[in-house]
């Protein structure tokens, strides 16, 4: 057999997502200067002509987004990139990517908020407004990579859930992973799991654009390509039309969701280190996952078992992993820098078997080992 | 009458579940039959075709119509059509809003699209006023009317859409009204074949709202307004900015050419690969 090439690169966080990007198709972006996803629009300004793909700078984040939604109707794989006050104002046209099923990836690499915040300062408090911040019920998928190779694969998964689902996939990067520099060994591009959406088979006119499918995915047609159809931000039937009976509302709002729901098992992207036996487990995301993973190890030197569950999938929320950690820890301890916004979820699954502990730092600055190591000591 | 007949079952979409959502006597439906009209004398394949909106009456107008058709969020219908340009250039876009939704909320996307020169024409239907949610005044009333939330008057002044468009930068801007279809119709036509971000803005009427509220009758006295106060540029060339006064032009305002983004934009792909400038 022929040895696949390798490629050795130290990246960014930020440019592995540009890499993962490019090899998972993604020929279009739009975006508006931020900090700190910036070097994402910079890297991509200048890889994407050169495969013959569009990058544009925009008005602000609304028409960015826009745009992407508009190219990935036209039938090109499409994203954009930014932090808390531009994500804010993505949420509108979020939930028309959410009700018209057009896949997009929307790269957050969050920094402290409210408002301008802390621009350059890592925060892990976007994770609500991820799940939430767009009006109106809606399923969404939010991934959430804690080194520069996450940021590379989890980039890929990304485009390939919103290709699979047509639904807006979120990456939710902090300020340190996208602006830290790893080694990152990229395989050959064929070993790579690329998915593209699904297209319609039928003659264009028994094309039914928003049928319910038993994966509940319709099969989705680009513009031009002799499928005319329409597509709107209001309710709509099977057609495409507008409607307000509930009927057709109520099978629409329910199919948008079971086409997440029922497929939940795919979802589940952690890690578990040492968790098997642990006494004390961590459940962690993002650049405190890699504070905890310290952490666990000086446990461990220590003679205490220490465990923990790393997230990449923040939602839907992994509650089978997460509920077989507080079924056999005797304490669980959540360390995240916002006051609170995975621990809440964590504390809604406890079906009372675990003392869960927090770690809330809000300051723009990283938690360390040592302060999770105290936080240990504290309660175990 | 067989020609009408022939265009609505070539052009209308016989699966909607009509009647359409506007009022009897509106505009749009004038709108909508001379851009039906204009694609067909253009010979436009209806694949090729997107038709794009944003919200308020003048959004739910692609619904009608049997191309690919897109109605998007607020004010944001130009971003979404600049995407689909830009990604599949050989579409042929075309962009209907309202007043309110491109002045307004979409004031910053429509300044930018024309700079840009986004390929695609933009169609506005320029009523005065925001007619779907109740007749709220819309940065085209103008000063001095009564609306659903400027019962004692107007204070603010209002936009020239036609001459924000020539200040952005489009290569195209026509106006015309519902009452001249005929020649919205040739101004549809001219701007379709133009390359580059072209406009066609629409004098309308809102009986239901903006007539009510300020005494002008029903939609007929409204397009008689329209036909009282419309001068055509070539006239207006000959008048005096007195006789102006109360006048609006009608007609094209400007055309001229200038490289569209995309041709622009395929510069920046050629350098990437290394082709030297000349």
């Amino acid at each position: 057999m022929k040895k696949k090439a390798l490629k050795e690169l130290l990246l960014q966080g930020n440019e592995a997502v540009v890499e993962g990007a490019l090899r998972a198709g993604c020929r279009f972006f739009a975006g508006y200067p931020i900090t700190p996803a910036t070097e994402i629009s910079e890297q991509l300004s200048v890889r994407l002509p050169q495969v013959d793909g569009t990058f544009i700078q925009m008005e602000d984040e609304i028409a960015s987004l826009g745009a992407v939604i508009g190219a990935s109707l036209a039938g090109v794989k499409s994203m954009t990139a930014t932090s808390g006050p531009g994500f804010s104002l993505m949420q509108e046209n979020l939930g028309f990517a959410i009700i018209a099923e057009v896949p997009c990836v929307i790269v957050n690499a969050m920094r402290g908020g409210p408002s301008t915040g802390l621009p350059t300062s890592p925060a892990q408090s976007d994770v609500m407004q991820a799940r939430w911040g767009t009006h109106g019920d809606h399923p969404i998928i939010v991934l959430c990579p804690s080194t520069v190779r996450e940021c590379f694969d989890l980039t890929i998964k990304a485009f390939n859930y919103s290709e699979k689902y047509r639904i807006p996939v979120i990456l939710l990067i902090d300020e340190v992973v996208a602006h830290m520099r790893e080694k990152i060994t990229i395989a050959d591009d064929e070993t790579i799991d690329i998915v593209n959406r699904v297209k319609p088979t039928v003659p264009p006119e028994w094309y039914i654009p928003f049928e319910d499918t038993p994966r509940g995915v319709p099969p989705m047609a680009d513009f031009g390509e002799g499928y005319r159809y329409h597509v709107t931000g209001l309710t709509h039937d099977v057609r495409g039309f507008p409607t307000s009976r509930p009927d057709e509302v109520d099978a629409f709002i329910r199919r948008l969701f079971r086409k997440v729901s029922q497929n939940f098992a795919d979802f589940q992207i952690g890690e578990h280190y040492h968790i098997d036996d642990a006494e004390v487990a961590i459940i962690a995301y993002g650049c405190v996952a890699r504070s905890a993973r310290r952490a666990v190890a000086d446990c461990r030197d220590k003679g205490i078992k220490a465990g923990m569950l790393k997230l990449n999938t923040i939602w839907p929320f992994m509650r089978t992993d997460v509920e077989k950690v507080l079924r056999q820890a005797k304490v669980v301890i959540v360390p995240e820098m916002n006051m609170g916004q995975i621990s809440r979820e964590v504390k809604r699954v406890n079906k009372g078997s675990a003392k869960i502990f927090t770690i809330n730092r809000v300051d723009g600055t990283i938690i360390t080992p040592q302060e999770i190591m105290g936080r240990i000591k504290e309660v175990f | 009458m067989i020609e009408v007949t022939k265009l609505i079952h070539n052009y209308l979409r016989h699966d909607k579940k009509f009647p359409h959502v506007w009022c009897p006597g509106c505009g749009i439906g004038i709108m909508l039959g001379a851009l039906i009209r204009a694609i067909d004398h253009r010979g436009y394949q209806k694949d090729e075709i997107v038709l794009v909106s944003g919200i308020g009456c003048t959004g739910r107008l692609p619904v009608y119509v049997d191309f690919n058709t897109l109605h998007t969020t607020h004010g944001r219908a130009l971003t979404f059509a600049t995407g689909i340009k830009l990604a599949k250039p050989r579409l042929k876009v075309i962009v209907v809003m309202g007043d309110g939704d491109a002045v307004a909320i979409g004031g910053n996307h429509f300044i930018h699209a024309a700079r840009r020169n986004i390929d695609l024409t933009a169609i506005i239907l320029n009523n005065s006023v925001y007619g779907m949610t109740g007749g709220q005044y819309s940065p085209t009333t103008p000063y001095g009317m009564k609306t659903a939330t400027s019962v004692y008057s107007n204070v603010e002044h209002s936009f020239s859409i036609s001459e924000l468009a020539v200040t952005a930068g489009a290569v195209f801007v026509g106006r015309g009204t519902v009452y001249h279809a005929k020649l919205l119709e040739s101004l549809m036509e001219k701007a379709f074949q133009k390359v580059g971000f072209s406009v066609v803005e629409t004098i309308s009427h809102c009986h239901t709202q903006f007539g009510r509220m300020n005494r002008m009758g029903g939609a007929v006295e409204m397009m008689q307004w329209q036909r009282d106060h419309a001068v055509t540029v070539e006239k207006a060339a000959q008048m005096t900015e007195e006789e102006l006064k109360d006048k609006f032009k009608i007609g094209v305002l400007i055309d001229r050419n200038l490289p569209p983004y995309q041709d622009e934009y395929d510069k920046i792909r050629r350098w990437s690969k290394g082709v030297e400038r000349k």
